[in-house]
């Protein structure tokens, strides 16, 4: 079951690799041949999500465990729990979502099937990421992604695209060789790199250095992946240059697998290491959402805007699990998804905007936009409401449970210091409104200037049907997480109770 | 006294002296055809696999071998000596070195279908080689240990030399001559050192005789009192630090790393791949038997050396290979920086160190004569062999633009080059458990900056082709090709299943 999730989409990917030039028919073919592959892989996470006993969600389910590398300790274990469900199958989701997009809205660069290629890869490496149940398997997983997306950027991306996907590949895997070191310590002192194991012993065996040290190396190497502040800086390039479908997985996705190890290995496996470097985390959380925002706020470039919004948006999830509690750990879960879903709506919005503009360069797209293009500019203007945290849709709840964990951070804590943060953090929401709400005023709202803006496309053609495709799942998930939390709550946080060795 | 010999034992350096020899004379007698060429490369290779065949059975027997062997009332320490043993270690090096050897063997075929190259001289030559770089992980004293590396270098000046009238491959060979020449000076000086102060050859016997390691104090207490009854630390320290030189001469560890990018660059491919595998992992095979075995007491002696010599090898191979631009340079490069990871595990002298060290050796020996593989294949279209001109390899040779693509991202050890991936944390593995944190920093920094270049390279291969070049239609070489393919096959084996080679090596 979980092997066939990431069986289908690699051998999906296998298939295609003996096929040389596609002639037309192959080209129609190869159209329809991402969303089903996908597709399958989709229908296989629901199925997984169905078979998923709710009633023991803080259990590993549907283990495989086989021997892979005896020489390494590395087992091929994989399965599911409370975390990794909702992230398994947001990423099922938005890879279909992509591909959707994809048959009619084709980056430039052309070598489709090389990119369907590329996207396969990239799905096998991020779901397998959250599947693993063993230190190095998560790993290898987790550097999967690094060349496939390195790929989707230098190939397909935009004018500066070669140098943001060299920043973009040597600052993930200087993380992910300081990652490789805090792993290989954890594993020196404990023997064994099985994570359910880790995680009941509670860093039982460990010393205090040692897991500080650990969690050091461990955390860095996330952080660089989720982005923290000040590691983020290859974000907003990565983020700017890349393909439309590139940017949505990087964000829905890519960024999560930081944040999903820090839940899953750092604060778990190593809780003194994590108490003793909790504040830090949250200090520079906090920083990175002021920063995010006021970036925000001086951006001229939509993508590269959303791009700054990402980092402030990931603060708050690593706010809430500086805070060590159930409550925020929880609003770290519920605010990776959130942002998955969110950011990736933003995301597809922003490059249909650059599709039909030619730029995404703000002061260029001019004004009027809800009279131009009323059904994209009123998409926009939801996605960005939501993003913005209103209550009532998912980005509200993951922030204000970030900010309630710090009201209440975990004993050990100095509650002064989050207090501060969490004032910090609040002054962070209002900035998020104050910079979406001023692009909104700039973009959709008052009346299209004369001579128009140099549309590409000379009908103005507002959403078409796959991009309406492709949005709507995202639409209607980001409402209803906004009002019904409860339904992920629910799942993550019998899963969280038991990493915090609550009762 | 009569010795007996087990020929069983030497059995894979004896068929390649033999086929050796055989080359030779066919090449005398035989009239100069193409077909002789064929002839003898085929005969070249029966013996590289033979010699593989008469590797697997011994692996396949499992019992360690011994022969050449001095009794114990010879001197001894309560058993036999002997200088020739096959033993595990002997038999992972020899499979590893006749394995790239096939490779190897199939680029010369085609370098020599080329001309202006004597075939028979070059294969017995290579043979040659190839007999010393079998014998020297089996070689248990110093004296075999110094003939066997001499074995491997010499005939190595003439194959670089064999290019005649170019400059390039004539200097290369020069360079590499008095390299090679001071290097085995100083070991000698050093082997010399270590003999004079042990009074045996035989490395169990020089083990025996310096004892397990002294406790610092007791270092500087004997270094200060002039040592006494034991062995004098000082003199002790500068054997070592000589032996170890002459070794890093032969792997091009820094600060002996000179050599390696003319050279390579100079030599034919084949004779590049050559000393980047067989040469290399002679040397390490020499090294790590001196180490482990003769002074396996003294590691708190020589582990500090070989750390900032490891440090310092894969620092400057990495950054010195930032700036090439031409493909072999590159590759001499990149091949001093994994000397460095090769080195990393000795550096903290844990239990499995050796083993870490030459499992990631295996690793590399696959992969990399594999990028050599496809460099050959470029070359003989593209003279100038620049990274620019493989933009767009992907394009008009997908097969060999992928294989490359994968060789270089193992290198970089990044997946889906899983084999390069394993062999990383093997070695961090052993440096994280045997404490030394700084060294497995700057190897994972040095990760990072030695991913640069290689994905500079592979980018080019996906790049769009500036303008479609008049490339001079030449028939693709079907040894090239085969060659291409069994690296290939072998490093997704070892992707798939690292546990070939980390069984064997540990």
């Amino acid at each position: 079951m979980v092997i066939g999730l990431l069986a289908v989409p690699l051998a999906g990917a296998a298939i295609l690799i003996p096929f040389r030039r596609p002639s037309s028919r192959q080209g129609q073919f190869l159209q329809w041949y991402g969303p089903v592959v996908s597709g399958l892989t989709l229908v296989l996470a629901l199925v997984l999500a169905v078979l998923f006993d709710y009633g023991h969600a803080a259990r590993t389910q549907l283990e495989v465990d086989r021997a892979w590398v005896p020489g390494l300790d590395l087992r091929f274990h994989l399965g599911v729990d409370g975390i990794s469900l909702p992230l398994v199958v947001l990423t099922a989701l938005l890879t279909f979502l992509c591909f959707l997009y994809l048959v009619r809205h084709k980056p430039e660069g052309g070598r489709f099937r090389a990119l369907v290629f590329t996207l396969l890869v990239l799905e096998v490496g991020m779901i397998g990421t959250f599947l693993a149940l063993d230190l190095l398997l998560f790993f290898v997983f987790f550097e999967i992604v690094l060349i496939p997306m390195y790929f989707v950027i230098a190939v397909w991306g935009g004018g500066e695209r070669r140098a943001a996907a060299v920043k973009f590949i040597l600052y993930t895997l200087l993380g992910s060789a300081v990652l490789l070191l805090g792993l290989l310590l954890i594993w020196a002192h404990t023997g064994t790199l099985d994570m359910v194991r880790l995680a009941h012993a509670h860093g039982a065996g460990m010393p205090r250095a040692v897991q500080i040290v650990a969690f050091l190396a461990v955390g860095l190497g996330l952080a660089v992946k989720a982005p923290m502040w000040p590691l983020h800086t290859w974000l907003p390039a990565a983020h700017t240059e890349a393909p439309t479908v590139g940017s949505v997985l990087l964000a829905g996705v890519l960024l999560k697998m930081g944040t999903y190890g820090f839940a899953r290995i750092a604060v778990p496996v190593l809780p003194e290491g994590a108490a003793a470097l909790a504040p830090w985390l949250g200090a520079f959380a906090v920083v990175g959402i002021m920063y995010g925002s006021l970036a925000c706020l001086a951006q001229r470039d939509l993508k590269r805007m959303i791009a700054y919004s990402s980092v402030g948006h990931m603060g708050f999830v690593l706010l809430g699990l500086a805070t060590l509690t159930p409550v925020g750990m929880n609003a770290a879960l519920f605010g990776n998804v959130a942002h998955g879903l969110i950011t990736g709506l933003l995301f597809f919005i922003a490059g249909a905007i650059k599709e039909r503009y030619g730029t995404a360069e703000m002061p260029r797209l001019g004004g009027g936009m809800l009279a131009r293009l009323p059904y994209l500019g009123s998409l926009l203007t939801f996605a960005c409401v939501a993003s913005l945290g209103l209550p009532g849709l998912a980005g509200f709840w993951g922030e204000m449970l970030a900010l309630l964990g710090a009201f209440h951070p975990a004993p050990g804590l100095s509650r002064p210091l989050f207090l501060v943060f969490m004032a910090v953090g609040g002054i962070g929401t209002v900035l998020t409104a104050a910079y979406f709400l001023l692009m909104l005023s700039r973009v959709t709202h008052g009346r299209p200037e004369e001579p128009a803006p140099s549309l590409v496309i000379p009908t103005e053609r507002d959403v078409t049907p796959y991009e309406l495709a492709a949005w709507t799942p995202l639409i209607v998930l980001t409402v209803a997480l906004g009002l019904w939390p409860k339904a992920l709550l629910a799942v993550t946080d019998p899963a969280v109770q038991a990493f915090l060795g609550a009762p | 006294m009569i010795q007996s010999i087990d020929y069983a034992a030497i059995a894979p350096p004896l068929i390649l002296a033999l086929v050796a020899g055989l080359v030779l004379l066919l090449d005398a007698f035989l009239p100069r055809t193409p077909r002789t060429r064929s002839l003898l490369g085929l005969v070249t290779l029966a013996g590289v696999l033979a010699a593989l065949a008469a590797v697997v059975a011994q692996a396949v027997r499992g019992t360690a071998l011994r022969t050449f062997c001095v009794p114990a009332d010879l001197g001894g320490v309560g058993r036999a000596s002997c200088s020739f043993v096959v033993d595990d270690l002997t038999l992972v090096f020899g499979g590893v070195v006749l394995a790239a050897a096939i490779v190897v063997v199939l680029l010369s075929w085609a370098q020599l279908a080329e001309g202006g190259i004597p075939t028979g001289e070059w294969y017995f030559l290579l043979l040659c080689t190839l007999t010393g770089a079998v014998t020297l992980p089996a070689s248990r004293d110093l004296i075999m240990l110094v003939v066997a590396l001499e074995l491997v270098s010499l005939p190595v000046f003439a194959l670089t030399a064999l290019k005649r009238y170019d400059a390039r491959a004539s200097e290369a060979a020069i360079k590499l001559f008095l390299v090679s020449v001071i290097s085995t000076a100083v070991m000698l000086f050093g082997v010399s050192l270590l003999y004079g102060l042990t009074g045996s050859v035989y490395l169990d016997r020089i083990a025996a005789r310096l004892g397990g390691t002294p406790p610092v104090a007791d270092v500087l207490a004997q270094t200060l009192a002039g040592g006494p009854a034991g062995v004098p630390s000082g003199v002790l320290t500068v054997a070592i630090v000589l032996v170890l030189a002459g070794f890093a001469f032969k792997v091009a560890a820094v600060p002996f790393h000179f050599w390696a990018g003319d050279v390579y660059q100079g030599a034919p491919v084949p004779v590049a791949a050559l000393l980047s595998v067989i040469s290399k992992a002679a040397g390490f095979a020499g090294l790590i038997v001196v180490l482990t075995i003769a002074l396996a007491g003294q590691a708190r002696l020589w582990a500090p050396i070989v750390a900032v010599l490891a440090a310092l090898t894969m620092t400057v191979g990495n950054l010195l290979a930032l700036r090439q631009r031409h493909a072999v340079r590159l590759l001499a490069w990149s091949s001093v920086a994994q000397s460095g990871y090769i080195l990393a595990p000795l550096g903290v002298a844990g239990k499995s160190a050796a083993a870490a060290s030459i499992a990631y050796l295996a690793i590399y020996a696959a992969m990399n004569v594999g990028a050599f593989a496809v460099v050959m294949l470029v070359s003989r279209t593209k003279a100038r062999n620049e990274l620019d001109d493989y933009r767009g390899l992907a394009f008009h040779n997908p097969a060999a633009a992928l294989a490359l693509a994968f060789f270089l991202i193992c290198l970089a050890g990044l997946p889906p080059g899983l084999a390069g991936l394993f062999a990383k944390i093997v070695v961090f593995r052993e440096i994280v458990q045997g404490g030394g944190a700084w060294l497995a920093v700057v190897m994972a920094v040095n990760t990072v900056i030695a991913l640069y270049y290689y994905i500079a390279w592979t980018a080019r291969l996906f790049a769009p082709v500036p303008a479609a070049g008049p490339s001079a239609a030449r028939t693709p070489s079907r040894p090239v090709a085969i060659a291409v393919a069994v690296a290939l096959v072998v490093s997704v084996a070892f992707s798939i299943a690292p546990q070939l080679v980390l069984s064997a090596a540990g």
